[in-house]
């Protein structure tokens, strides 16, 4: 299988939408004649022309509002955020128009749209552009919330979430974009939406983590194995809707969880996984559930005070020991 | 006012005519980058026109009266068929939201209830000039576009009663109005928020290659939104098939039009601004609604871009059933009612000779009737079924995350 980068995956995912199916087109700010302000849209508009990459002006609400008409009547738009952190300025495009519209239409409309883009605590950005979107989104019904954590997922959820018919908030991890990994080339590879998947497979304690704190659980998991320690990651990839057949059999097999991510702690996604844990299965824990999440402050630019918050290797072996009652 | 912002462009703006320090001052490098000939900075003020700012009342709804009347006398645009069509269109409408006052003070009608009487010209004149298999949007006054577009009545009341057998199933309610077999793109209830949906089905319909248009209506309200500015520049940056029509009833809410927005002319904001044509009309003439906007449609169909509209009107009622109008004089309302565009057509067709009053009063009979079986058929309707609540959520199954 040919290895890719992240975002090559990306765009690789979007060049064969775009050649099995007229309907769908790419629009964001910088996608066509600057190719992509994070390269993910490189050469697309030599290859598809200005019909079907778009450069918008920078008016979030207005263009995310203009793909989901046309996704109303028939077209497939793929909206790209600059980085998530500017999905704010057209959030109510988003929950209100993109989430409802079938629902408050009787079932008349779908809104077959994915927004993508890149997000996360990326690297002296502050706290404007720093941005974790997905637990925000992931409350609304009627989206569909995906982050994948690697290039082959990035391709293979991509298409799946293009395919789909309904509204997908797809977001990707700035940090993430190089990455290189092997990624099928199958024309029809899909990742199924709503699947989660074992990163690694464990019998101690569980991680259940998505985006780029997969890759610093596995890296964790890695450091614990040399300590005798076995750790299964489930990277959930999909975080609404949430496959918790997978989560809970990994959980009733170890005994134990830890769940890592990147957003802040309080309302966030892993608060939601820990209460579907807790309610189901909380007589098969042998010890209450960890979680490691960015730092409740607003994103510093200070490098050192930024590396305080973002889930770390050691902060995640700290609290996997913990689970199994081993002290530092 | 109008002076003391002036005498403020002119302060601001002219500040680079006399450079304390032409060798180091801002203004002197922006001069290299400017040739002299398109200096036009110091004469921005002199550009802004005398715009009125005070109270407009209704004295110039009837200058425009005066004047539209006289061209709708000279040079009738429609069939007497189509014009008695549109009488009874308004007629359908004006019954609907009478009795839907009713059944909302007798608690059958729920939530928000924004009705459309006095303003039915706007949306009959204008959909009635539309082809079958173009778009309209609207906002959460929406049931008169509905009704014009062709929706059945017994649909919208069944919705209003939030019936299994409603036009959004009974999940929609009164504000959210749908019916995608009529290119009726929804009652949308943020002020503002549907405005890029039209420019968008208007994309399509571009992108698609056919030549269809989208009509999209909204209060003078939204023209202080930012979807409304933001989508106007890229409709007519993209130059798509779109028709934007503020229904201007001088009230956003309860706020009136001159201390909601800058100018009272809306022309002026937006139209020409975002390079669209910006055309003022009389809303409560429905054949001058109809004329105008027919020349829209054709500036649309032909790739020449968005149009705005500005119809002027006035809403009976309050800005929802909740609303007393405390804010309205007597004397106002009372103007208003003399220039019901039901009466002024009535009276148009009358002296056209087209209609008389037997036949006008068998009109208003028969349309009582569609909408004295409207009521019965949505009190009929069975309620949604509990398992609804989960149904049409998405189109891939849907799995609660509960």
């Amino acid at each position: 299988m040919p290895v890719l980068q992240y975002r090559e995956a990306l765009r690789q995912a979007m060049t064969e939408e775009m050649e099995r199916d007229d309907r769908v087109f790419l629009m964001g700010e910088e996608v066509a004649e600057y190719n992509g302000a994070y390269k993910v849209s490189q050469g697309m508009l030599d290859q598809f022309g200005p019909r079907r990459v778009i450069d918008t002006p920078i008016s979030e609400n207005g263009f995310s509002g203009i793909g989901i008409g046309a996704a109303m009547v028939g077209l497939r738009p793929i909206v790209e955020f600059m980085t998530f952190s500017f999905s704010w300025v057209a959030f109510d495009q988003i929950v209100n128009n993109a989430a409802n519209m079938r629902y408050m239409s009787g079932g008349q409309f779908a809104v077959p749209i994915v927004f993508r883009g890149n997000s996360g605590i990326a690297g002296c950005l502050g706290a404007t552009h720093s941005h974790r979107p997905e637990a925000i989104f992931a409350h609304f019904p009627g989206l569909v919330v995906l982050t994948p954590a690697t290039p082959a997922d990035a391709k293979g959820m991509l298409k799946a979430a293009i395919r789909s018919d309904d509204p997908v908030i797809f977001i990707e991890h700035e940090n993430l974009l190089g990455d290189k990994a092997e990624v099928s080339d199958d024309p029809d590879f899909l990742v199924p939406i709503g699947k989660a998947t074992i990163a690694r497979a464990g019998d101690d304690v569980t991680i259940i983590s998505y985006s780029r704190s997969v890759i610093t659980s596995l890296k964790a998991a890695e450091k614990l194995a040399e300590e005798g320690i076995s750790v299964e990651v489930v990277d959930i990839r999909s975080i609404r809707p949430l496959d918790l057949e997978t989560i809970l059999t990994s959980v009733v097999k170890t005994h134990r969880a830890v769940i890592v991510e990147e957003d802040w702690p309080y309302c966030g996604v892993g608060a939601s996984i820990a209460d579907r844990i807790y309610n189901k299965v909380f007589d098969e824990l042998d010890a209450p559930i960890r979680r490691v999440t960015a730092k409740d402050s607003p994103i510093p630019y200070n490098k050192s005070l930024e590396a305080l918050t973002v889930p770390s290797v050691e902060r995640v072996i700290a609290q996997v020991k913990d689970v199994l009652y081993r002290g530092q | 006012m109008l002076a003391v912002l002036r005498s403020f462009f002119r302060k601001v703006l002219t500040r680079g005519k006399v450079p304390r320090d032409p060798q180091r001052s801002p203004e002197a490098a922006l001069g290299s980058l400017i040739p002299e000939s398109q200096r036009f900075v110091s004469q921005i003020p002199l550009t802004i026109p005398d715009v009125p700012r005070t109270p407009p009342g209704l004295g110039s709804i009837q200058e425009l009266d005066t004047m539209a009347q006289a061209q709708t006398e000279a040079k009738p645009i429609v069939t007497r068929n189509q014009a008695i069509g549109w009488l009874r269109q308004m007629l359908l409408i004006r019954r609907f939201e009478e009795r839907s006052a009713m059944l909302y003070v007798n608690q059958k009608i729920g939530g928000f209830c924004h009705l459309y009487s006095g303003q039915e010209s706007v949306a009959v004149g204008s959909i009635g000039v539309l082809r079958e298999d173009d778009f309209v949007i609207t906002a959460y006054r929406d049931h008169g576009h509905a009704i014009a577009r062709g929706m059945e009545p017994r649909a919208g009341m069944a919705e209003m009663f939030g019936k299994a057998g409603g036009c959004s199933k009974g999940k929609g309610g009164s504000m959210h109005f749908f019916d995608a077999e009529k290119g009726f793109m929804g009652g949308h209830a943020i002020v503002g928020s549907h405005i890029p949906l039209a420019a968008g089905i208007a994309f399509a319909s571009k992108y698609k290659g056919g030549d269809q248009v989208c009509i999209c209506y909204f209060g003078d309200g939204a023209m202080d939104q930012g979807s409304l500015h933001e989508t106007f520049n890229i409709a007519s940056l993209w130059k798509l098939p779109v028709i934007y029509v503020v229904e201007n009833n001088m009230m956003s809410m309860g706020t009136q039009l001159h201390r909601h927005s800058w100018t009272t002319e809306l022309t002026l904001r937006g139209g020409p601004a975002y390079g669209m044509p910006g055309i003022l009309v009389d809303g409560n003439d429905i054949e001058e609604m109809a004329r105008v906007t027919r020349e829209a449609i054709a500036r649309a169909r032909g790739g020449e871009g968005p149009t705005f509209l500005e119809a002027k009107t006035f809403r009976f009622r309050g800005h929802s059933m909740s609303d007393p109008m405390k804010y309205r004089t007597k004397e106002e309302a009372k103007k208003a009612e003399e220039r019901d565009p039901i009466v002024l057509y009535e009276t148009i067709l009358k002296e056209r000779g087209w209609i008389d009053e037997a036949a006008i009063d068998e009109l208003h009979e028969k349309v009582k009737i569609e909408i004295n079986e409207a009521i019965e058929w949505a009190e009929n309707s069975p309620e949604p079924a509990p398992e609804a609540l989960y149904e049409d959520i998405t189109v891939a199954p849907y799995i609660p995350q509960e």
